[in-house]
């Protein structure tokens, strides 16, 4: 495989920032955020030159790697901190530095009245690195560390503003969470060493048809709890919805576009582990068809515009995970459907920040109301992406989700049919929350007091907003034309046969616009038709109200696993005072005790002395005695 | 004459010896009651000697009296100093190690 040894400069220039910004304090406060940037954006030139060298080779020879240190030398078992840039690594070096670097600069004016701007700045940055570390790590084990970077990025950055206690819990709530998921990477890591003896990519793909399948699946498995906790997934999905504490542009950029989809990367990179166990691809599946469900019923009756955008994250993550279930058929488009996810949703969540900071941070939409007037371009970005992520023709959203609602319904038999109204289903609902959202925010009648003063932002905020809504209108159309995306990746997985088709494409289509139009049309009638009460109504369906709750998943996790925690903790704690402390307390309390009875025996009157010793004298004689007898 | 009365004389001796160092406070007294028991072993030993028909019984006895001698020179040093400091001779009086 050809060397490169360009690629560490990818990594390099983003955590030179964070170090610098972090070590330098309050000394780069006046220009932190513009070398955070810069650097950022050298990233992403890195990357431009890396796709144009890749697209001058043969698809065969694409593949570079970077080799930087022997990092583990153990006997027969190697492993080097080394970076491989592919096919599949290229889009997210490019979604990652290209996406991040607008980001940046949106910050530069959303955080501008934040006294902690550079240390904002110094995370973000830290976030490039790890999340760059991830997608060009070369075995599982540098793809941890990336993993596990990206998950500390993502804990500094909810708990921001962790003056605020209710941020902080969210950004403890994130961080065990995805613990959870972690443990499933370690365990995955663990079993391919001690069954197959390499974590390489390479390695573990060259075993992966001898290897039997049972350890296939155990890998899947905890491949699939990794993916669940860091992309947000059911039953690991509840930290999403609280992560959105942190500072807009955080959640346009970690849980939005990037970091939550990185789970999406681990199942389509461990694309030979999945297709060579069945059965945790059908876990997969399964997994991301709940959640693209969950997702969008809880996007349903969101009132935070920002927690409303997260459960359609979710949701549409949960798309990506049942596409990347599909095996070799739906890895690209779950890769599609990523790359016009990260364009469109990061650019909604970048609009919901221009309308919160013009509407003096205000989330609740209900409060919302008539803003197309005071903010166009944020109205006509965010409509753009709207209309891209409910999928209508010729926005990005269309040809990705189509193409996973197409191959989920040709998947065969029963479970095709389940797939894929699961995923026309998903379609209408999340035709109907997208649109509540806009017809809230944007278009229904003013709902707001006249101490706010709603007003458009300035352009640093504007610019990233409208280039991310271009690639909302075209990167569906560019990366599906003449199956773009789909030749570009398709040496790295494996040949698939012909699948049948049960519907024809167009029908597929027809039926997917079908849903959409009932979702928009629902929404319409009962958002912008009627009137919207300023506080959420109370006397709601008892589904509404359980959906306003996450549909009871926190109450859940509560009952299920935090209060039997909290009971054997508290268990543990009774047990290690009365039996552990008491045991060590005890010993102390019987030699003391012994000590004062023995004391008393040692009076300092030599006579008692003398009488002992006769007495102790008369026994022994008496005991010799007994005993010659 | 048995030469058991000799080991009966011994046995009265050492008791009279042993209730005087626990019954009396003087430790003059028990002084000279600690001696009368080391002169009633010693007298044991001689007597048993004789019986035997053997010579390590005197030969002991001889070690002891020299035992004595030593115990006597320092046991009455500390009874002369204990008297100095304390100007008392009642060996209860002089219990201060037990605090």
């Amino acid at each position: 495989m050809v060397t490169n040894n360009g690629l560490v400069y990818l990594i390099a220039l983003p955590l030179f920032g964070a170090l610098s910004l972090l070590l330098l304090g309050r000394r780069a406060d006046k220009w932190g955020h513009l070398l955070a940037t810069t650097l950022s954006a050298g990233s992403f030139a890195v990357g431009l030159l890396q796709l144009s060298e890749m697209l001058a080779r043969t698809p065969e020879a694409r593949p570079v790697t970077q080799k930087l240190f022997t990092w583990i030398s153990v006997g027969s078992f190697n492993v080097d901190a080394s970076l491989l840039l592919d096919q599949l690594s290229i889009c997210f070096v490019l979604l990652i530095t290209g996406v991040g670097t607008l980001i940046h600069i949106y910050s530069i004016s959303y955080m501008s009245h934040d006294p902690d701007r550079r240390r904002f700045f110094a995370y973000l940055n830290l976030f490039i690195a790890a999340m760059l570390l991830l997608v060009l790590g070369d075995s599982y084990l540098n793809l941890y560390v990336g993993w596990e970077g990206v998950g500390l990025a993502s804990y500094l950055l909810i708990g921001f503003w962790n003056q605020k206690p209710a941020y902080a819990t969210a950004s403890k709530k994130a961080f065990i969470m995805n613990r959870i998921g972690d443990m499933g990477l370690s365990f995955a890591i663990m079993i391919a060493f001690a069954s197959l003896g390499t974590v390489s990519f390479s390695g573990v793909k060259e075993q992966a048809h001898q290897a039997s399948e049972a350890t296939m699946t155990a890998i899947g498995i905890m491949l699939l709890v990794a993916a669940v906790g860091k992309s947000a997934q059911f039953p690991l999905q509840a930290w999403l919805g609280d992560a959105m504490a942190g500072p807009t542009p955080v959640s346009a950029l970690i849980h939005a576009a990037t970091m939550v989809t990185a789970g999406v990367y681990l199942i389509v990179r461990s694309n030979f582990v999945f297709d060579a166990a069945p059965n945790a691809q059908l876990l997969v599946v399964i997994v991301g068809a709940i959640t693209l469900m969950f997702g969008a019923l809880v996007g349903t009756a969101k009132d935070d515009i920002k927690k409303a955008l997260a459960a359609s994250t979710m949701s549409q993550i949960g798309y990506m995970i049942l596409a990347s279930g599909l095996g070799p058929a739906g890895y690209a488009f779950a890769i599609m459907h990523l790359l016009t996810h990260g364009f469109f949703k990061a650019g909604m969540f970048l609009g919901a920040g221009s309308v919160m900071h013009g509407m003096n941070d205000e989330v609740n939409m209900r409060r919302y109301g008539g803003l197309r007037k005071f903010m166009p371009i944020t109205f006509i970005t965010f409509g753009l992406g709207y209309l891209a992520i409910i999928g209508v023709p010729p926005f990005a959203g269309f040809y990705s989700k189509d193409m996973i609602i197409e191959t989920a319904l040709n998947a065969g038999g029963a479970k095709g049919i389940i797939l894929g109204s699961v995923a026309l289903l998903g379609a209408a609902i999340t035709a109907f929350y997208m649109t509540r959202v806009m017809i809230l925010t944007f278009t229904s009648s003013k709902r707001w007091d006249d101490t706010q003063h709603p007003h458009e932002s300035p352009i640093l905020m504007w610019l990233p907003m409208a280039i991310l809504a271009i690639g909302s209108v075209i990167s569906g159309f560019l990366l599906y034309r003449g199956e773009a995306l789909k030749h570009w990746l398709e040496p790295l997985f494996e040949e698939h046969g012909e699948h049948t088709e049960l519907l024809p494409p167009i029908v597929v289509s027809g039926l997917a616009l079908f849903m959409v139009v009932i979702g928009v049309a629902l929404a319409v009638i009962k958002y912008q038709l009627s009137d919207v009460e300023v506080v959420a109504p109370e006397n709601v369906s008892v589904f509404t109200r359980i959906a306003r709750r996450d549909l009871l998943q926190d109450d859940i996790n509560e009952a299920l696993f935090m209060r039997p925690g909290q009971l054997i903790t508290s268990a543990l704690v009774k047990i290690d005072q009365s039996v552990v402390d008491g045991a060590v307390h005890g010993i102390g309390k019987m030699a003391l005790g012994s000590g004062s009875v023995l004391r008393k025996s040692q009076t300092g009157f030599v006579r008692s002395y003398a009488v002992l010793i006769l007495i102790g004298a008369g026994v022994l004689i008496a005991a010799i005695w007994v005993v010659t007898k | 004459m048995s030469l058991d009365n000799y080991l009966y004389l011994s046995a009265i001796l050492f008791t009279i010896g042993a209730v005087g160092v626990v019954v009396r406070r003087n430790a003059i007294v028990v002084f000279m009651c600690v001696e009368l028991m080391l002169n009633a072993a010693n007298l044991t030993l001689v007597t048993f000697s004789r019986i035997n028909g053997t010579l390590d019984g005197q030969v002991i006895a001889f070690f002891t009296m020299v035992v004595a001698a030593c115990e006597v020179v320092v046991g009455l040093a500390i009874i002369v100093t204990i008297y100095r400091s304390r100007r008392s001779t009642s060996i209860d009086d002089a219990s201060l190690l037990k605090r």
